[in-house]
């Protein structure tokens, strides 16, 4: 059996680069599409200050890609290096929307940002505006296959397990490809994204703005991020209630925990708009609870139950049961395949397979697995609910906040006095971090809210690790924090110097600020 | 249309070799580059010229090495997690030595203070020299076997230690794989720039490239009489589902050659890295530098060639449970999954190469010390 410390330090470790690496993708994401709106007035009217702010915003956009394209790597990389037991055993389908985002848009992206950069001079306008569109549409194709490879871990379709090869093998990669969850997931953190690079700019121009600096050009970077801003948000928002909606049985595990929804309550169920969950006694000491909500939000309808997490635990039970049956049935067709009694009572049981594996974390013969320790494994099929609670909550705040926000300043962009409203500015100004969190605090209920699963129902996070040492495990976490503090230091650094000179860094002549170069 | 399964196997052999041969040239050339900086580049303008050779083109170049991950991953999923688990402290090293790259090359020159600027310096030599070392000694080691073996539910479990990764004839094969890529990097590097930085260039490709010939010869000799290689010794069924456990292998004298004697066909890929190397290192003198790139690049096909061709069905051999040595017939992925990926590959491939020869048919052209004056915001 793995060692409980090398299963929580790989977690640990991949949650790090994860997080650290969505630091700068909704970013990236984000700002590619303003780069095209900056870059497409510049072509359409002529006016050298649209170019100027497609090359100052692609500056900063630059300083931020370096480390979304470094981070990005481990990511690649870390399936194999600590999930190596995930690697085989989903390979077939989990790798070929890795290959291809590589393929369809890595490339593309990656390719056409040198030419962002360093092609102003050589192309047409028309041949560079080309150019930062290529970016955008590859930058946008990468979420899309990385969003696909990710809801495919919360609802595993299109796939069978075959004991022969003993792993997933794919056997509809359209199901794949057309999972509703990864749709969802797709608009829903591109959207996030397009927020936070919206943002981003609408910030730094407030921040010029209540400087009196660089006036015009913030004026109109700040008009643009206001209107992209609002639209984002509202699709984030509305997006996200739609991944809300529980299509697989991952879902509406995750929905009955972040919601600490305990009993099935008669359709349509009440949201608890704050409660105090007790994960001992499986109820809330304390709720406020908005009737019919959650029912309406979960089901679109006023008659469907959601189920509740006793329930959910219950048909778990049943499944853990079936599934102790189908990894004994396994691993005697292992040693002989030929025995077709054996093979029946496994086709009969595989659906159930990966719960019978949850029992390995206590048993390495699942047959002798003893009352206690199947209560535990039901314990662990409910992810714990505090947290998810919380963070969800978070997240949704963080989001209407944002609404206001932008909602205010499209407001007052299209009355054109925004400039004249400190308080605007600053609030703008002061919730720059806004975005970065609610992503953040996202995919935290995404991940974590999925466990004890890597693939929900299939394969048990536990069973997926590299059978690695734990002290190698100590050894390569303590430097990825260091390169990865130092790389945050530098980025910082560069990106704060940068965003304070303004415009001015491009040296053309136009800009306040505009000392030699630094 | 789709392939049958013992086809498509032998195809993925062939196309993750492309994409290996593939990141060798492209980011190859990029990592060459940066091995040479601190070298050839005396002083700032001759260091930022030398960076600004590869500065449009590094990122979309190391997708390579990212696609190719993601197409083991794809196609070879038992490699993909038995060797990189494996080699856990190998891929950090390589890992951890790219992340100077990216930001070496964005950050430098954003600050104009020469320790700022030196340090980014070294860290994009150690970005350039260091995967190269490590993918060699990788080779090295596949060509001794790998100590690891599969539980009965194909978990891999590998039971040796970083340190015996670095044992001579893997390190030799460090030494060929850096020679093989600072060479081509030299070559590039001369494409594109003109007078001191040139002519220092070109006495770095000189040694590189003599030392890739002496580097690849002794590592063949090495390998014919001091290295014992694998076979199957059971019968292969290639269309079958794949199982590592499932066959019987031995170790052999001389089994890393035999290749060359049931298929003779094959010994022009050792030849073509002999050819390809002298050739681009007589274009390269005689300034013919774009004629250079591509022997030099074909260079790159006989090595790598060589290699796959000598381990062939191996992919990488088991020194310790000999039957769990993984092999192009029994790592891949579902006939399904190598039919999706031949044709996104089929599909994508050409577009990457068109698009990628505009960027460099945009930027091409030599660059000077006046490029550097003139941008010297906007430039690396």
């Amino acid at each position: 059996m793995l060692s409980e410390e090398l299963v929580d330090l790989s977690r640990l470790q991949f949650a790090i680069t994860a997080m650290y690496h969505f630091l700068f993708v909704p970013l990236t994401i984000g700002m590619t599409w303003i780069l095209v709106i900056m870059e497409s007035a510049y072509v359409m009217t002529g006016k050298t200050i649209y170019k100027d702010m497609t090359r100052f915003w692609g500056k900063l956009f630059g300083i931020n890609f370096a480390l979304g394209v470094t981070t990005g790597i481990t990511m690649e990389f870390q399936f194999g290096t600590n999930w190596a037991y995930y690697s085989h055993y989903v390979g077939d389908i989990f790798g070929a929307p890795l290959a291809i985002e590589g393929l369809m848009a890595f490339f593309l992206e990656s390719t056409f940002i040198g030419l962002f950069f360093f092609g102003w001079d050589r192309l047409s306008r028309k041949q560079h505006l080309l150019v930062t569109i290529l970016m955008a549409v590859g930058t946008n194709l990468s979420a899309l296959w990385i969003l696909i490879a990710n809801g495919w871990m919360q609802n595993p379709v299109g796939a069978e397990f075959s004991y022969v090869t003993m792993r997933m093998e794919m056997v509809d990669f359209w199901a794949v490809l057309f999972n509703p969850d990864a749709q969802a997931k797709f608009v829903h953190t591109v959207s996030a994204g397009y927020v936070t690079g919206a943002m981003f700019v609408l910030s730094i121009s407030a921040f010029y703005l209540l400087r009196g600096r660089d006036v015009e050009f913030a004026r109109k970077s700040f008009r643009i991020a206001a209107a992209f801003g609002f639209a984002s948000i509202c699709s984030v928002i509305v997006l996200g209630d739609e991944s809300g909606h529980p299509v697989g049985e991952a879902q509406q595990t995750k929905l009955a925990a972040m919601e600490a929804m305990w009993e099935t309550e008669p359709a349509p169920a009440g949201f608890n708009l704050i409660a105090i969950p007790n994960e001992a006694e499986m109820k809330n000491d304390f709720a406020i609870e908005i009737p019919w909500v959650m029912g309406i939000i979960g089901t679109r309808s006023l008659d469907q139950q959601i189920p509740g997490i006793k329930e959910i635990r219950e048909k778990n039970r049943e499944r853990i049961l079936s599934g102790q049956i189908a990894v004994g049935a396994l691993e005697k067709l292992r040693k002989n395949p030929a025995d077709a009694e054996t093979k029946a009572l496994f086709e009969q049981h595989v659906g159930d397979l990966g719960f019978g594996l949850l029992l390995k974390k206590y048993v390495v013969d699942v047959g002798t697995a003893t009352p206690e320790m199947i209560e535990k494994a039901v314990a662990d099929t409910i992810p714990r609910v505090a947290p998810l609670f919380w963070t969800f909550r978070l997240m949704v705040g963080f989001g209407f906040l944002m609404l206001a926000l932008f909602g205010a300043a499209l407001w007052y962009s299209i009355k054109g006095n925004f400039a004249d409203k400190p308080w605007l500015l600053r609030a703008a100004l002061w919730m720059l971090p806004v975005p970065w969190l609610s992503c953040e605090l996202g995919w935290f209920v995404a991940e974590y809210g999925r466990q004890p699963w890597t693939i929900y129902g299939v394969l048990p996070t536990h069973m997926s690790v590299s059978t690695l040492s734990v002290g190698s495990l100590y050894g390569s976490l303590a430097g990825f924090v260091g390169f990865y503090t130092l790389l945050l230091v530098v980025e910082m650094y560069l990106m704060v110097r940068f965003a304070k000179q303004g415009p001015g860094s491009l040296g053309t002549g136009r800009y306040d600020n505009e000392y030699a170069h630094a | 249309m789709l392939f049958d399964y013992p086809t498509l196997k032998l195809i993925w052999w062939l196309l993750v070799g492309v994409l290996l041969v593939g990141f060798a040239i492209m980011d190859g050339h990029d990592m060459g580059v940066g091995t040479l900086l601190p070298f050839v580049g005396k002083d700032d303008v001759e260091r930022r010229i030398v960076i600004n050779t590869v500065g449009p083109h590094w990122d979309g170049n190391q997708v390579w090495f990212i696609t190719g991950g993601g197409a083991i991953f794809a196609a070879w999923p038992l490699v993909y997690a038995t060797a990189f688990s494996g080699f856990y402290w190998a891929m950090l090293a390589v890992l951890w030595a790219l992340f100077f790259r990216p930001v070496g090359f964005d950050y430098r020159s954003k600050i104009n203070n020469p320790t700022w600027r030196q340090t980014w310096d070294w860290g994009l030599f150690v970005g350039g020299a260091v995967p190269p070392l490590i993918f060699g000694v990788a080779f090295g080691n596949l060509f001794q076997g790998v100590p690891f073996h599969f539980a009965d539910n194909l978990m891999p479990y590998y039971t040796g230690s970083f340190w015996a990764l670095l044992n001579p004839f893997a390190l030799l094969c460090g030494v060929v794989s850096t020679a093989m890529i600072t060479f081509h990097g030299a070559i590039y590097l001369m494409h594109r720039t003109e007078g001191a930085v040139q002519r220092r260039t070109q006495t770095a490709m000189l040694v590189f490239g003599s030392l890739l010939l002496l580097g690849f010869s002794a590592a063949g000799i090495w390998l014919w009489q001091g290295i014992d290689g694998y076979a199957i010794v059971s019968a292969v069924d290639a269309g079958a589902l794949p199982n590592p456990l499932d066959k019987e292998v031995i170790r052999q004298p001389g089994a890393w050659l035999a290749n060359y004697d049931k298929a003779p066909l094959t010994m022009v890929l050792p030849a073509l890295a002999y050819a390809g190397t002298l050739a681009a290192m007589l274009l390269a003198v005689n300034r013919a530098t774009l004629a250079a790139f591509v022997a030099s690049s074909l260079a790159i096909v006989g090595v790598i060639g060589t290699a796959g061709a000598s381990l062939f069905p191996f992919v990488m051999p088991s020194s310790t449970d000999l039957r769990s040595g993984l092999t192009v017939w029994d790592s891949v992925s579902s006939q399904l999954t190598l039919n999706i990926m031949l044709w996104a590959t089929l599909i994508f491939m050409p577009l990457i190469i068109a698009y990628t020869g505009w960027a460099y048919k945009v930027m091409a052209g030599k660059v000077t010390a006046a490029y550097i004056r003139e941008n010297d915001h906007a430039a690396y």
